[in-house]
């Protein structure tokens, strides 16, 4: 049943009766002032929830004014120097009242930081504070390939925002177990499924070894999946993770709490399934895969914009992709039941294959780790196992598309007709100048002496694992320490990963 | 196998330029290219102009591709080019990723040889790479004045 251990019908018993999944679709874009005019706009038209999409320079640890930045200032998300950015980022928003999700991984800690400090300044109580901050560092080495430490310095960071979430943050999602980018990346849906848990797993084990006691912290993990275009492949992917989780937290973690073996999760639909011909074609693409993944039992969901395999999504791309959501949920009916297609023979036999090819490539990294699911998910980082996994799918996937096993509609198949290319959203080129005037500024006003010390203070305690690095990160983020000055501080240490380049 | 004009085996070189990690695209494109028998020098992520002009250099190819997701293609692109003739070489550019079809006459107008979008078949690949590295070398030079 539905609400009842493993779990697999959902891991509630009424489901959308009670209340609907969030419609959260991720934005971000230019100057910390643009998004933040883009995010009051959004809560304005009834939004409850914020996303925030850095870019790249910011999700790789690198300041703006940084060599390695030029050209992709504000380019694909929000460029994110100082506290003082993240304090223009919200400005005029209760932080108390919305929801703030943040999709960062390798700077996961300084720019936690840094929305707390803001919060502390607003004066907003961080007990109130709820949201999500992304925080998975171990698919990054897999497949979305924004690292920058070493795995295990890397996941110490990661239990480190963990335990601060823990004791200060009782709202907060202080990792969200991303298997979407191990899709995108190429992977089979039975991997996005067992390299999500597997690094669920890790996560759970490294945390229990900083201190924490499972039912501490496991109610406030939560996943994020990819809503791809085979349908009940998709929705037999979300029912066996919510039945393999469950069975693996009480049986081998020894979690008590139900909260603790639900898994709950975000999806967004499969960018890589959009094709740059025939555009709108990809308007029924997202429908379908927004369909899976609400079947599928999801507690919040981005659809993309039909416009993504060309440029970042305009305005009216990203508007019909919200609407598309709502059609499903206002529409359809399909909100009246929870697991509606629970009982089918053919899905129940498919949620059980999914199961079983999980359980394959579990004993394959337990193996790996004489036990130990962190230790065998790092060994597969280090040895390139999981990139040649997702490459050899990938390349399997391609295979099919050229000798025309698989047909891809305005690809490989039925080509003719319009392909009338879109208007797409460009970029103000001035962003990257305005964000560099805006960094100099505040580099030039705070206090140089304090930036030193709490530079210092990050280096002493990185080398010291025992030690919780959140603190020293809150005191650097309000003396206007940069993002790229705590990294560089705490690289100083921990050392750079660089990927072995096997094709 | 795929050869140059001279009747050596192709020599290609394929990175990601700029901070971008989506390195899909890049892996099938250095597997078709391998597959049609290219030698394909695999640089993977994060390579700057100057680390790109290097290998291009001491590797002695005759094709560069960059792959871009992340909205830098006109900055970067038109850097690559730069880099390269900067250092006498007229090794043609190519560019594959998401480009909107608008910038796509930038590029070729900054001196990028081809852009491949997302869906270019394998044959097109191949195709496109075989046709950038087989023109005459006058006319590269004619694009290296362009690009200067």
């Amino acid at each position: 049943m539905p609400g009842q251990f493993p779990y697999t019908r959902g891991p509630y018993a009424s489901m959308y009766r009670s209340r609907l999944w969030t419609m959260r679709q991720f934005a971000g874009f230019g100057t910390a002032e643009d998004t933040n005019g883009r995010f009051k706009e959004l809560l304005r038209s009834g939004s409850d929830g914020l996303s925030t999409a850095f870019d790249m320079p910011t999700l790789l640890g690198r300041d703006s004014d940084d060599p390695l930045a030029k050209g992709e200032v504000g380019r694909a998300g929000v460029a994110i120097d100082t506290m003082a950015d993240m304090a223009t980022l919200f400005s005029g928003i209760d932080l108390a009242a919305v929801s703030t999700s943040m999709t960062i991984n390798s700077p996961a800690a300084p720019i936690m930081a840094m929305y707390v400090g803001v919060a502390d300044g607003m004066g907003v109580e961080r007990s109130a504070l709820s949201g999500t901050i992304q925080n998975d560092i171990l698919k990054e080495y897999q497949a979305q390939k924004e690292f920058v430490f070493p795995p295990r310095p890397s996941v110490r960071l990661v239990t480190d925002v963990m335990r601060f979430a823990t004791s200060e943050l009782p709202r907060w999602h202080p990792v969200s177990i991303s298997g979407y980018h191990i899709r995108e990346a190429g992977s089979t849906a039975a991997q996005e499924l067992a390299f999500t848990l597997a690094n669920g797993f890790a996560y759970v084990e490294a945390a229990c070894a900083a201190g924490l006691a499972v039912d501490q912290f496991a109610p406030r993990l939560s996943f994020f999946f990819n809503a791809h275009m085979d349908f009940f492949e998709e929705i037999a992917k979300y029912r066996a993770a919510r039945r393999i989780w469950a069975r693996w937290m009480r049986d081998h973690y020894g979690a008590t709490d139900g909260r603790s073996l639900q898994l709950r999760f975000h999806s967004q639909t499969a960018g890589v399934s959009l094709t740059a011909q025939q555009p709108e074609v990809n308007l029924v693409r997202v429908a379908i895969e927004a369909m899976a993944a609400v079947l599928g039992g999801t507690q919040s969901l981005h659809t993309d914009s039909f416009d993504e395999a060309l440029a970042l999504p305009t305005e009216h791309a990203a508007r019909l992709a919200l609407r598309t959501q709502q059609v499903i949920a206002e529409e359809t009916g399909v909100v009246h039941v929870a697991d509606p297609l629970g009982g089918s023979w053919f899905l129940e036999e498919l949620t059980d294959e999914m199961e079983r090819q999980a359980e394959v490539i579990f004993a394959h990294l337990a193996e790996a780790g004489s036990g130990s699911m962190l230790e065998g998910t790092i060994s597969g980082i280090e040895d390139g196992w999981f990139v040649s996994e997702i490459a050899d799918a990938a390349y399997h996937f391609q295979s099919k598309v050229a000798q025309g096993e698989w047909i891809q509609v305005g690809v490989n198949g039925y080509v003719e007709g319009d392909d009338v290319a879109p208007s797409t959203l460009s970029v103000d080129p001035a962003v990257e100048s305005q964000q560099l005037t805006t960094l100099a500024a505040v580099k030039q006003r705070r206090d140089d002496d304090a930036v030193r010390r709490c530079l210092t203070r990050i280096t002493a305690e990185a080398a010291d694992s025992s030690i919780n690095l959140m603190p020293a990160l809150i005191e650097a983020a309000t003396h206007l320490v940069t993002v790229g000055e705590s990294m560089r501080a705490l690289e100083s240490v921990f050392g750079l990963w660089y990927e072995g380049n096997v094709v | 196998m795929a050869t140059t004009d001279g009747g050596g085996v192709l020599r290609v070189l394929v990175a990601k330029v700029g901070l971008d990690g989506h390195d899909r695209g890049l892996r099938i494109v250095a597997r078709i290219l391998r597959d049609a028998g290219c030698e394909v020098i695999y640089a993977g992520l994060r390579q700057s102009t100057e680390t790109i002009t290097a290998m291009a250099m001491q590797e002695d190819v005759d094709i560069v591709g960059v792959s871009m997701h992340n909205g830098a293609h006109l900055t970067l692109a038109p850097a690559v080019v730069g880099a390269l003739r900067l250092a006498g070489l007229d090794t043609p550019v190519l560019v594959g990723g998401i480009v909107p079809p608008a910038d796509i006459p930038v590029l070729l107008a900054a001196g990028v040889a081809a852009v491949l979008g997302p869906g270019s078949s394998n044959d097109e690949v191949v195709a496109t790479v075989r046709a950038a590295a087989s023109r005459p070398r006058a006319d590269r030079a004619g694009m290296r004045q362009a690009a200067d």
